[in-house]
């Protein structure tokens, strides 16, 4: 444990000298915002066994929301977050009430199947922008007073979300609601037969999820100013989860380090090998699957454990 | 000219063709998922990229090496089969054991890997394969001119859809292959060869899925992305249908297909989500699918 005490500390430091370390700030806003994402996933794979192939949905759906509030409705940042993250709850909470009828592969199907309607609703909806998207947001201020076109200043904002996501997610896991959705994961008859009303706890470990990736989608369209038709496509659900099985699903930072994996291959390895970037993305997948289940934190811990056994 | 709804009959009709040929496929690829399902437990996600496989396999056949559409219509779902054997040797067999949902992970990555090199090479704007001379032309029926190559298609496609049934309910290889879905340990304890069934099986479906995609060659551009968004409407039929069924997924597969084409005509901007909607609507009223049991 104090071992996990002092790795947080490094990394908080470390994310906290950003800025002065010479990164370029943007990149690491959007890591963080896909780390976020993966954290929102992983409340619903890791912790809650739900595999929900159509996260983009809700990770775009507060995109577009945000970007529309602040662009055609001048809203500032604080509210157009907010809402962008009332409009992923509610496609979470329409699409739980549908997908939470089946369990396993069906749900994974019907999640994907869902996602797919409501991206086609962001490529025809008279106010998307269709395949353009939405262009040319403006990341406004925070509450009027501090304003966000600093990228020094819009880091600490999404640094602050992040952590701050970070944390409610590890209470929610250890909340006895937490341990209920555990249990559910582990033996599901057992959970029912202790007279817990499992599609309830189910429902709101995805509405949750969903919102949660509303926030990220949200702080995206603001910081990168757009928000278009990859924010809500299949691809970027297929993403969100490999950077949660990646990392290590049901552990609590390896979606973290699973989202910083995986873009910065993309951002990197894209100027090297061009459009073979998706080739190797697949393959990851395949040898994740294949090789790695737990993951590289779930890995590591492992090896720990065998290594320092008392 | 008669008219429904202020729409001419013909209109709809050619509408309705349009939407039976993509029925057709939709049958063919929602069957090979329920086969594959059926006794191996793996979602197949690369059965799009696989029908795609099958269309590019006929157009580099005809570029490349001059076979024509007849013999690329063996030729490319043999292909692509052993493709698909290849893969479950290498990685599928692995899986058995596991959860289904990472089958479903693993051929996900597949499909990536497979339409990301198809895009690299042969680049995202497709190309259009010639319809085959015996088929060009059209017939008049009087009320409607009927595309030959559409006519084929459906034939072709109901024609392969049904033997599969039959093979697979009507055959003593059928017989077995579905004692293994029941319990396959058993079945192997009585000495049948149920790896090589797999095998077998995971070739056959996916083969299926690349003789749909040379079907669709003459009618659609052949495009790296042509199966990735198929797959899902896939998905959905399967979902409605009840993945236990390979009638359901037959009957399911033509019938959406018709319904998508009717929603072209009427209210075109909802075609593209109609089976999904149609889809939601089967899972609040009967969660289990039309054709399913649970």
């Amino acid at each position: 444990m104090r071992a996990a005490g002092f790795f947080y500390a490094l990394a908080g430091l470390f994310a906290l000298c950003v800025p002065l370390l010479g990164i370029y700030p943007v990149f690491m806003m959007k890591l963080l915002c896909f780390a976020m994402f993966a954290c929102a996933y992983n409340l619903l794979l890791g912790f809650s066994g739900m595999l929900s192939f159509g996260h983009a949905a809700f990770f775009g759906s507060s995109a577009y929301a945000t970007a529309w509030l602040a662009t055609a409705q001048g809203w500032g940042a604080a509210p157009a977050i907010l809402a962008g993250i009332a409009v992923s709850a509610l496609v979470g909470l329409i699409v739980g009430v549908i997908a939470i009828r089946r369990r396993g592969i069906y749900f994974a199907m019907i999640t994907l199947a869902l996602a797919q309607l409501i991206y086609f609703v962001c490529l025809e909806a008279p106010f998307t922008g269709g395949e353009n998207g939405l262009q040319g947001v403006p990341r406004g201020s925070l509450f009027g007073v501090i304003p966000l076109r600093s990228d020094v200043v819009m880091y600490y904002l999404v640094l602050a979300a992040f952590l701050a996501q970070f944390v409610f997610i590890r209470r929610v896991v250890q909340s006895p609601f937490g341990q209920v959705l555990k249990a559910i994961r582990e033996n599901e008859p057992r959970a029912v037969s202790l007279g817990y009303d499992i599609n309830r706890y189910r429902l709101v470990a995805f509405v949750l999820s969903a919102a949660l990736a509303g926030l990220a989608g949200s702080l995206k369209a603001l910081l990168l100013g757009f928000a278009t038709l990859s924010d809500v496509q299949q691809a970027n659900s297929g993403e969100v989860i490999l950077m949660t099985l990646l990392g290590g699903a049901g552990t609590f930072f390896g979606p973290v380090i699973g989202a910083a994996v995986v873009v910065t291959l993309q951002e990197y390895l894209s100027d090297i090998v061009g459009g073979w970037v998706t080739v190797i993305i697949g393959a990851v997948f395949i040898a994740c699957v294949l090789a790695f289940r737990r993951g590289i934190i779930g890995e590591l811990t492992a090896l720990l454990r065998r290594r320092f056994r008392p | 000219m008669t008219e429904i709804f202020g729409i001419p009959v013909a209109v709809i009709l050619g509408q309705l063709m349009l939407g039976l040929v993509n029925g057709s496929f939709y049958a063919m690829l929602s069957l090979g998922l329920a086969v594959i399902f059926g006794l191996m437990g793996v979602v197949n996600f690369a059965h799009g990229a696989f029908y795609t496989l099958g269309a590019f396999a006929a157009l580099l056949g005809l570029q490349w090496l001059g076979i024509n559409y007849w013999a690329a219509l063996v030729i490319a779902p043999l292909a692509v089969g052993l493709i698909g054997i290849v893969v479950e040797r290498l990685f599928l067999r692995h899986l058995y054991k596991l959860d289904p949902l990472y089958g479903l992970l693993m051929t996900f990555g597949l499909a990536l890997v497979f339409e990301g090199s198809l895009h690299q090479l042969f680049g995202a704007s497709g190309q259009s394969y010639p319809v085959p001379g015996a088929l060009q032309g059209a017939m008049n029926l009087g009320f409607m001119i009927l595309p030959i190559y559409r006519a084929w298609v459906i034939v072709v496609s109901v024609a392969v859809c049904f033997s599969t049934w039959f093979i697979i309910e009507r055959t003593s290889v059928g017989a077995t292959l579905r004692a293994a879905t029941e319990n396959a340990p058993l079945l192997q304890a009585f000495g049948v060869n149920v790896p090589l069934l797999m095998v077998a099986t995971y070739g056959g479906g996916v083969a299926l899925a690349a003789l749909a995609g040379v079907l669709s060659a003459p009618v659609i551009v052949v495009s790296p992305q042509m199966g990735s968004s198929l797959v899902i409407v896939v998905f959905a039929v399967v979902v409605i249908g009840g993945m236990g069924s390979i009638l359901g997924a037959i009957i399911s597969g033509l019938t959406l297909g018709v319904v998508e084409g009717f929603t072209k005509v009427i209210y075109p901007e909802a075609s593209n989500i109609v089976v999904f909607v149609i889809m939601a609507l089967v899972l609040i009223l009967r969660p289990a699918g039309l054709f399913g049991r649970e």
